[in-house]
């Protein structure tokens, strides 16, 4: 690890500001970051931690929504949200190992857009929208691809607001190693439809199963997918599966997940 | 049952400081005024290295010094420890293995220079400002291809990448080629033994140390053999006389072979001290060791198996490439042959064996012994083969096991691979592990699974190795450059307890434990009266260490043979005391008698009597108690053993799931059976991580793909079934004095074949025509090999 500054500011404006500085980046459990740092791969000058911000804490239930702060820790939505949105709570809950999810944030998570993630399907699944010091983006914009998203230069975000669907679940099946998810699939049944979205599998992030969706706001059920298939084509590949593996199994989660959402 | 002596499963001792986290590792060590060393290592595979421009680094801030390959002239390369010959009598091809890269780098990994500073930051800070000039080359990394015509070679100086071509047994060729044109049924299979990186919990530390004063090099350094470490790299290295060189490796967080070897830093580390007059400190990160500790197995083989009309074993015969990586290591040339084609017999009279080991350099880390050390090799592809036969002859995989196994009358039993079986009853184990298994009763759990959706098959292996390694004189024969004895000392206190100076060394084995037992139980005193002491050059009498399942047969041995000497001497004071005949006296539950007599004196009067020696026979005997004995076994010991696996394969996914495992082993006597447990529930679980999860990958460049945790999986908890373990079946050893065998390798040995069987067979019951696939058996390997 090379040497850095490293500022904990208390408000999110003191944390815009800090991030001014080219060579500053935002620190938000640093599940990924502070590794990366420790090889030396990154060299920040100036970690930003956003943990010092109350404002970005905690969870709010109301009415058909839950709102997360984006400083909110996996284990706390785990524990907090475990009534409200169980699918959720027990993704949170699934991420990682113990340690993880004590330090990594839901912000931390979603700014980094790692292909494999968990929270990216939630949200994408869930129609969430991504609240940020400057704007409030849907999540269908937000996810650009690999380790992209809608974020830019100075913007932090603040809060996560998922609707509460009637139905979901989220079924990762995990690489053997890292156990992050080789693919992974949420679905939620909402009034007006069903969201299916995919993690661990594209090159491209996480991505909504349009064809999925169709076929299960229509019958909400494992069998309406079994016919569906995926193109292995855009899939990653790597030790842990090719690219035709990847579909196959993101198909195979997607039937699980409409099972496990009852 | 005993209450703390021979046979009884004492709590380990140990566990107290290893639990409360007040073990002392090496990195625990810190010496005043200790600098820090940086390797500065390869990042490509293959490449000259013409020069190394150090001269910006060395202005950093806290820079004591930058060596390079430079600095090392007139130092040896690290030495290899056994000598191959091979089929037409020559000896193996023995390139240098420099400590720094001299002109060349070979592998990623490989040491290109070395900062030491006074912080390991400012070290790795200077390492950055290092220029190197270099010229990247092709690099060799399929070991087919590397002994291709025409391949670009790893050592320039030798005619080609193979070490070695090893035949065995050669004049056994032509009669094994006339069996297979006789069979009447050819198995044969090709397959991969995986490559491994053995990962112990604690990576590897040195920290050398010199002594102006008196002109002496200290090593502290993680490892299961320090003598043999202040012996390579006193004797070969650096040139440092063994009564100047000290090598302490205190506790050690798991070795699993890779922590035998004689490594660069720990030479450069005395060497570094010394040149600076400042202790030097390494640590290895985790990401050092994946290419840098010596990794294990990965074996390219095809081997058949020829069979008669009845069913017979006729002959058989293997075809292996090992892979070196681009140095040998310090026994990596005895792995593949004299570990591996001496165990091809397995349990079965299979009376033709021909086995060909073809070595090879190529441009990754080196490979050496990991647990089990050409045993695993060899156990997997014979009980692969074994099992492929059973199915292709239509006959239960146990039953045709049992038809040519060795039977328990036929022992003594010659091998056709140049070794004789003492003793064994493997009808014996099979019986009990099938029992254990509920064999019978699996149908209705795999009507159960089919139910759930899932795939149920049950796999079973029968291994045989040789431990307690090993019969200097034969070992000798074979090409060791060293004996394979092992020592101890026996101090007795004047008040009666023991202290137990070992050439074994415990990194997670619990000799501190199960050694004591011995003694105590002979002594018939109580454990806690032993103390064990090893780990140190400067206590210890000079041993060769911990590894091949040796320690209780030939350590546990040599401390036998020594307190017998204690025993016998003792036994004169108290005849002398009791003014009785030495032939009278009696040794029971820590007294001496005179037989028939009610005379008696305590131990503790005994010992008493030595050290204050007023009433004692001066004349005859010395005074003190204290007794040395080094053990050579005679033979190598034959544990040996069934393991029966039953799996769930999820059709939809690939994913394995491991439902039961049963181990029935046979390794003689057994000391105690709670450690004897431990040790095969963690071999188990080393193989099935073998078998399901780890795999060592480089890429076509020579890049190590798998150089992390992220891609590199380790079995864990949530991995393993509940291993079922017994050891009733015990022919104990008949050529040592406690008639064991030894029992540290033998999970991770028999544990993979039994695991890919039973793979094998819930795929082909149902209805796929999958025979093979190559570990490890990851969720997707399954599936495409389901759908292929």
């Amino acid at each position: 690890m090379y040497n850095f500054d490293f500022v904990k500011p208390s408000t999110v404006e003191e944390a815009v500001a800090a991030l001014a500085d080219d060579e500053a980046q935002p620190l938000s459990g640093g599940q990924t970051l502070i590794p990366t740092m420790k090889q030396r791969l990154n060299a920040p000058e100036t970690l930003v931690s956003l943990l010092g911000i109350e404002a970005l804490k905690g969870v709010t239930v109301g009415g058909d929504r839950v709102t997360i702060g984006a400083a909110t820790t996996h284990a706390t939505v785990a524990r907090e949200v475990a009534e409200a949105y169980p699918a959720l709570a027990a993704l949170a809950g699934n991420i990682g190992d113990p340690a993880v999810r004590n330090r990594g944030t839901i912000g931390g998570s979603l700014a980094n857009n790692d292909p494999a993630a968990c929270y990216p399907a939630a949200a994408l699944a869930s129609g969430a929208t991504v609240v940020t010091n400057r704007r409030e983006i849907p999540a269908d914009e937000y996810f650009e691809g690999m380790f992209a998203t809608a974020l830019e230069e100075g913007e932090i975000i603040t809060r996560v607001t998922f609707p509460i669907p009637e139905a979901a679940a989220y079924v990762k099946f995990e690489q053997p190693a890292s156990r992050f998810a080789l693919a992974g699939v949420f679905v939620a049944k909402f009034a007006g439809g069903v969201r299916v979205a995919i993690t661990g599998a594209s090159e491209e992030g996480v991505f909504r199963w349009s064809e999925a969706e169709e076929a299960l706001s229509g019958n909400f059920s494992a069998g309406a997918v079994s016919a569906l298939s995926l193109d292995a084509d855009g899939m990653m590949a790597d030790l842990h599966g090719s690219a035709e593996y990847r579909a196959h199994l993101a198909k195979v989660l997607t039937g699980r997940a409409v099972t496990a959402a009852g | 049952m005993p209450k703390d002596g021979i046979g009884a499963s004492v709590k380990r001792r140990e566990d107290l400081r290893f639990l409360t986290g007040t073990g002392r590792y090496t990195d625990d060590i810190n010496l005043r005024g200790q600098a820090h060393v940086h390797f500065l290592r390869a990042d490509v595979a293959h490449a000259t290295l013409n020069a190394v421009d150090t001269s910006a680094a060395a202005e950093m801030p806290g820079v004591l010094r930058i060596f390079t390959a430079k600095d090392f002239e007139g130092v040896g390369g690290l030495p290899c420890g056994w000598q191959v010959t091979d089929k037409h009598g020559q000896p193996m091809q023995e390139p240098k293995h420099p400590i720094l890269a001299e002109g060349k780098i070979r592998h990623v990994g490989e040491i290109v220079a070395a900062v030491v500073a006074e912080t390991l930051e400012q070290a790795r800070d200077a390492a950055e400002a290092i220029e190197l000039d270099t010229e990247d080359l092709p690099a060799v990394i399929d070991m087919k291809q590397a002994v291709a015509e025409g391949a670009p070679k790893v050592h320039d100086e030798l005619t080609s990448n193979l070490c070695y071509d090893w035949g065995f047994v050669e004049e056994n060729k032509a009669a094994v080629e006339e069996a297979f044109a006789n069979a009447a049924h050819v198995t044969t299979l090709e397959l991969v033994n995986n490559r491994l990186v053995a990962n112990p919990m604690e990576p590897r530390v040195a920290i050398g140390d010199y002594a102006l004063h008196d002109d002496s090099s200290t090593l502290y350094t993680t490892s299961q053999n320090p003598h043999v470490i202040r012996l390579l790299m006193g004797a070969f290295v650096l040139g440092i006389p063994e009564h100047k060189l000290r090598v302490v490796a205190p506790d050690v967080g798991g070795g699993f072979g890779t922590k035998i070897f004689h490594y660069a830093e720990e030479a450069f580390c005395t060497f570094a001290a010394k040149q600076l007059r400042r202790p030097v400190k390494w640590t290895s990160t985790r990401s050092e060791a994946f290419i840098s500790d010596a990794h294990g197995r990965d074996h390219v083989t095809k081997i058949q198996l020829a069979l008669d009309a009845d069913n017979n074993f006729t002959a058989l015969r293997t075809d292996t490439y090992a892979n070196m990586g681009a140095y040998l290591s310090t026994f990596a040339p005895s792995v593949p042959t004299w570990l591996h084609g001496t165990l091809m017999a397995g349990n079965y009279r299979t009376p033709l064996i021909y086995v060909n080991v073809k070595a090879v350099f190529t441009n990754t880390v080196p490979v050496d012994a990991y647990r089990g050390a050409g045993r695993p090799e060899a156990t997997f592809q014979l009980e692969r083969v074994v099992d492929k036969a059973a199915r292709e002859l239509g006959v239960d995989p146990a039953e045709l096991r049992r038809q040519n196994f060795i039977r328990k009358d036929q022992f003594p039993y010659a091998t056709p691979v140049a070794v004789e079986y003492d003793t064994g009853d493997y009808e014996a184990t099979l019986d009990k592990a099938m029992q254990m298994a509920g064999y019978a009763g699996f149908e209705t759990r795999r009507a159960a699974s089919a139910a759930k959706g899932k795939l149920r098959g049950i796999g079973l292996s029968h291994y045989i190795e040789a431990c307690g390694i090993a019969p200097s004189n034969l070992v000798g024969q074979l090409g060791a450059r060293a004996g394979l004895y092992e020592s101890a000392t026996v101090r007795v206190n004047a008040t009666g307890g023991l202290v137990v100076m070992t050439g074994s060394h415990s990194h997670g084995q619990g000799h501190e434990t199960s050694f004591p037992q011995v003694v105590a139980d002979m002594i018939g005193i109580s454990p806690d009266q032993v103390e064990i002491v090893h780990g140190d050059t400067a206590n210890t009498p000079m041993g060769m260490g911990t590894y091949g399942s040796r320690s209780i047969a030939v350590g546990g041995s040599a401390m036998v043979r020594a307190t017998e000497k204690i025993i016998a001497k003792a036994k004169k004071i108290a005849a002398h005391l009791m003014e009785a005949s030495e032939a009278d006296i009696e040794l029971k539950d820590g007294a001496f008698s005179v037989a028939g007599t009610d005379k008696s004196v305590a131990w503790g009067d005994v010992t008493l009597a030595a050290y204050v020696p007023h009433n004692y026979p001066l004349d005859d005997i010395e005074p003190g108690l204290e007794e040395t004995a080094f053990y050579d076994p005679a033979n190598f010991t034959y544990p040996s053993g069934c393991y029966i696996c039953e799996v769930e394969v999820d059709p939809d996914t690939g994913r394995v799931e491991v439902q039961s495992f049963a181990a029935a082993d046979d390794f003689g006597n057994v000391i105690n059976p709670m450690i004897v447990e431990g040790q095969v529930q963690g071999g188990v679980g080393q193989g099935i991580g073998q078998a399901l999860l780890e795999n060592c990958v480089y890429d076509a460049d020579g890049q190590l793909l798998s150089a992390s945790y992220m891609d590199y999986a380790m079995p864990r908890a949530s991995d393993l079934p509940m291993i079922d373990v017994d050891h009733s079946c015990q022919t104990p050893c008949t050529h040592n004095p406690l008639g064991v065998k030894g029992c540290g390798e033998a999970g991770a040995i028999g544990s993979p074949p039994a695991l890919v069987n039973a793979v094998i067979d819930a795929l082909q019951r149902d209805g796929k025509s999958v025979s093979h696939i190559d570990m490890p058996l990851s969720p997707a390997r399954v599936w495409a090999a389901m759908n292929a």
